[in-house]
């Protein structure tokens, strides 16, 4: 079991409040993100759930029971961190081996479960190695090993596949996933980049300067913003907002679009008129960034290849059942 | 791009290294030749490199007037236990200014070493009378409560920034595995600070048995170490300098052999901070 709820956590380094009050119910066995912008708190908040910073205020419950004045160890969970933290005298299996020797595990059974461990994450070649012998994506590898032999009631990740290259991070994305799936475990993830929030995650909760924005499943968060935050932070390219008049008569103060729910005509009359300024073209994909005088810059995505340049005049037509409202204090309206 | 070396240009940088590690060896070198010359042959003009009379009178002679061992085992009591005593000061200070620093950790750590940019001639008086009236003169206590003092600011920069090298995540790993800090210690701290730890000794030892101002200063026979010795030879009546010679060769050998096999961790220790 691994149910971990949050009540009214709050944290504050001395007069900065980092954290101001998040409440937040995690299932047995989902895959939850934490996402947002740098120095949102998100990596704060995972640090509060691990142990290794102390609550200001509030309660966390792991199965029911409130655990702010356990010790880290003592809460069963385990934590991936973001530079790996592998221990540089150790090799592989004095590593992964390390928590279960910690908790006075006898010598075989150590070896059984970290063979085994090592087996899931193809790292049994490597089991003498020390980590300095090893590649990024191995470290990576090894720093799992080592959160999933204690059979813990909850993974923490904090950032961990910034450190690898691009094509590296997306099959490890994909690894961590599966692996999750596999063993059932609850995870909680943290990172920046919206792309791994969207595809791993059960559910997302948007965090931005300390508070939660929305928590919800990844197209939840992409059909139904709860605000123009969480709009401009979920989805690539970003949402386009637009203000005044235009916004007016459809009853809101701001009104969003996102890229590929606008319809690109050539010289077409209706819609929202302007200059191309850059075109992407990707193949599969096609970016425009249109200038579209007193509405500001607008980006449209065509899905497919559009010979359209720099300089062609266009016109963006908004999907109508696919435009965003939100009202003065940016909260999103709904019908 | 790995920069390639031609034969020709590692054969001149060869050369250029042996010929400076020559010229700065000499000395030392030159030491150890005069110190088996008779007194004649030490100061002849043109000297003469190596076809002279050896004898090893000089050590003889040396021993004879002043008792080596004696002093020999002064500077190794002063040495070791100014540095041992330095490191169980420093060792919990820079621990704590490493892992809890407050926001007055960098005034501390800048106003230590400010103590070592006063001359130490600066505060003789002062401290002779004091070591006087405490009957500290003369005795190794004295001396190794002064070179531990003189030494504490480098020892507590050294391990600082050992320790400092050390990542967070890695300790709270360990605490995430379940380490209490007793064991976090055992099994994660002291193994990843061992060399920090080698090359801070080792240095400290070296610069203690070196230390000249001090020892010269406040021992003059009981406590006097391996300097008061070496000093001993230049007299008022002249210098003797085949003696003087062998009295520095025997100062220095103990402290030689120890830096041949410790060279590793002490040229860790010389760069210490500088890479990472």
């Amino acid at each position: 079991m691994g149910q971990i709820t949050l009540q009214g956590v709050q944290k504050s380094f001395g007069p900065v409040h980092i954290i101001k009050g998040a409440d937040l119910d995690i299932a047995d066995g989902s895959f939850v993100v934490f996402v947002g912008p740098s120095g949102c708190g998100k990596t704060t908040l995972l640090r509060l759930i691990a142990g290794l910073e102390d609550v200001t205020g509030g309660a966390i419950l792991i199965d029911g029971k409130n655990v702010v004045d356990t010790p880290p160890a003592k809460r069963g969970l385990s934590m991936v961190f973001q530079s790996y933290a592998l221990y540089p005298h150790m090799s592989v299996r004095g590593n992964i081996g390390f928590g279960l020797k910690m908790a006075g595990l006898p010598k075989d059974e150590i070896n059984r479960k970290v063979e085994a461990a090592a087996a899931t994450l193809n790292l049994t070649p490597y089991l003498d190695r020390k980590p300095r012998e090893l590649s990024g994506g191995q470290r990576q590898r090894v720093a799992i090993g080592r959160a999933i032999v204690r059979e813990p009631k909850g993974f923490l990740f904090d950032e961990p596949l910034s450190n690898l290259d691009a094509a590296l991070r997306v099959q490890m994305r994909i690894e961590v996933t599966r692996l999750q799936k596999q063993l059932g475990t609850t995870a909680i993830y943290v990172t920046h980049d919206q792309v791994e929030a969207m595809t791993m995650a059960d559910k997302i909760v948007v965090l931005n300067a300390g508070k939660i924005e929305q928590y919800g499943s990844p197209l939840e968060l992409y059909e139904r913003p709860a605000n123009l935050f969480v709009a401009g932070f979920i989805g690539s390219p970003k949402m386009n907002f637009v203000t005044g008049e235009l916004a007016q008569q459809q009853g809101a103060t701001t009104i969003g679009v996102r890229p590929e729910h606008l319809k690109i005509e050539r010289d077409g009359a209706g819609g929202w008129q302007g200059t191309i300024s850059v075109a992407e073209h990707l193949g599969s994909d096609t970016f425009l960034y249109v200038d579209a005088g007193p509405l500001g810059m607008l980006t449209a995505r065509y899905i497919g290849e559009l010979s359209l340049h720099a300089g062609d005049r266009v016109s963006l037509v908004p999907d109508p059942a696919r435009i965003h409202r939100f009202d003065t204090s940016g909260n999103a309206i709904r019908n | 791009m790995a920069r390639k070396s031609t034969t020709q240009q590692v054969a001149i940088s060869t050369i250029g290294a042996w010929f400076f590690g020559f010229l700065i060896f000499f000395p030392i070198l030159w030491m150890v030749l005069a110190s088996f010359k008779t007194e004649l042959e030490a100061f002849a003009v043109p000297p003469s490199f190596l076809f002279f009379h050896w004898t090893t009178e000089n050590y003889a002679t040396v021993q004879e007037r002043s008792d080596y061992l004696l002093h020999a085992m002064n500077s190794i009591i002063i040495a070791g236990g100014s540095t041992l005593v330095a490191l169980l000061i420093a060792i919990p200070a820079a621990w704590s200014m490493a892992f809890s620093p407050t926001k007055r950790t960098k005034d501390i750590l800048l106003w230590m070493l400010s103590t070592k940019m006063m001359p130490p001639v600066g505060v003789l008086v002062p401290i002779y009378l004091i070591y006087k009236s405490f009957g500290l003169l003369d005795s190794r206590i004295g001396l190794v409560f002064i070179l531990c003092l003189g030494n504490l600011p480098i020892v507590i920069w050294m391990l600082f920034t050992y320790f400092k090298e050390i990542p967070r995540d890695i300790l709270e790993a360990a605490r995430m595995d379940g380490a209490t800090i007793g064991r976090e210690l055992v099994y994660v701290l002291t193994p990843m600070a061992i060399p920090g730890l080698a090359s801070t000794l080792l240095l400290n030892l070296i610069l203690a048995w070196n230390e000249a101002f001090w020892t010269l200063n406040l021992s003059t026979s009981n406590a006097a170490p391996l300097t008061t010795f070496i000093a001993s030879y230049s007299s008022p009546e002249g210098l003797f300098w085949a003696k003087l010679s062998a009295a520095s060769t025997l100062a220095i050998a103990p402290i030689l052999v120890l830096g041949w096999f410790s060279q590793k961790q002490l040229v860790r220790g010389l760069t210490f901070g500088a890479v990472k």
